[in-house]
């Protein structure tokens, strides 16, 4: 599949991943992050039950402390 | 020039924290012609905050919330400025911030700024939110940018973590503070729309 991460394509192995599958193999590693798939805030509760399909666009950004 | 002043002055935006972030954005928006903001901190004022912070040497031990307000009442004593002394969490937001047109996001703690941005998105999803994420050390200006996604923008490097090494100094964080004002600025002054794309996605 060929999803748009952050503005780049980027193709993946297999037809879905789940939001913690996808996070952990682009080394999204940080404990605070922000993810929205085509425009939709995910909850870090709902990362293992929803999945990244073919064609979606997906927006992950690290919240870091400071301020 | 005129009619966008009258915009700005019948404009209310919100600030949660006055700590680096909040109390320069405030200020910024002020000095730009902001007509209300609503301001909300439980924290007093603190020498060590002086290194960043928009407050001044004779308000230390002040509550942040009155001692911002003076400091905007010197610029504007127009401007309508409502304070909150309180720690905000999910309720608090929804109660105080309700009659903003958006919201600035100025925590320190990374745990807070997603509480916010998840409270928001779901309780007001027709209200923008300015966040900062990135904004430790110093240089590197190059790297601080404003991400939008949706109705919510990010404003900073997106990987600046403060930490003891690298702490939070007055130059960059006062940049991303008037990044955050100068894209309220923007959403007001523009109309910009909400993006409608959160419709296109199904569970």
């Amino acid at each position: 599949m060929k999803i748009i991460l952050n503005n780049n394509e980027v193709s993946m192995a297999g037809e879905s991943l789940s939001v913690r599958e996808l996070l952990t193999g682009m080394k999204f590693t940080f404990p605070l992050i922000i993810v929205k798939i085509n425009g939709r805030l995910i909850k870090k509760e709902d990362y293992e039950r929803i999945f990244v399909g073919d064609g979606d666009i997906v927006e992950a950004i690290h919240l870091m402390s400071g301020g | 020039m005129k009619s966008k002043l009258e915009k700005l002055k019948a404009t209310c935006i919100g600030i949660a924290g006055c700590g680096g972030l909040g109390s320069n954005c405030a200020m910024a928006l002020a000095r730009a012609g902001v007509g209300t903001l609503v301001i909300a901190d439980f924290d007093v004022v603190m020498v060590e905050n002086l290194d960043r912070q928009y407050f001044f040497l004779d308000q230390v031990g002040q509550k942040k919330v009155l001692a911002l307000r003076d400091n905007i009442k010197k610029v504007n004593p127009d401007i309508d400025v409502q304070v909150h002394d309180v720690r905000l969490g999910a309720d608090e937001i929804v109660r105080i911030f309700k009659n903003c047109t958006l919201i600035i996001e100025a925590f320190d703690r990374a745990d807070m700024k997603l509480m916010i941005i998840e409270t928001v998105s779901e309780c007001f999803p027709d209200k923008f939110v300015i966040a900062a994420s990135g904004l430790a050390g110093y240089g590197n200006n190059n790297a601080l940018r404003t991400r939008r996604l949706g109705s919510l923008f990010i404003c900073g490097d997106e990987v600046s973590e403060v930490t003891p090494e690298l702490p939070p100094l007055a130059p960059r964080v006062a940049a991303v503070a008037a990044m955050q004002a100068n894209q309220a600025l923007e959403i007001i002054l523009d109309d910009l729309e909400l993006v409608g794309d959160d419709d296109a996605w199904d569970e």
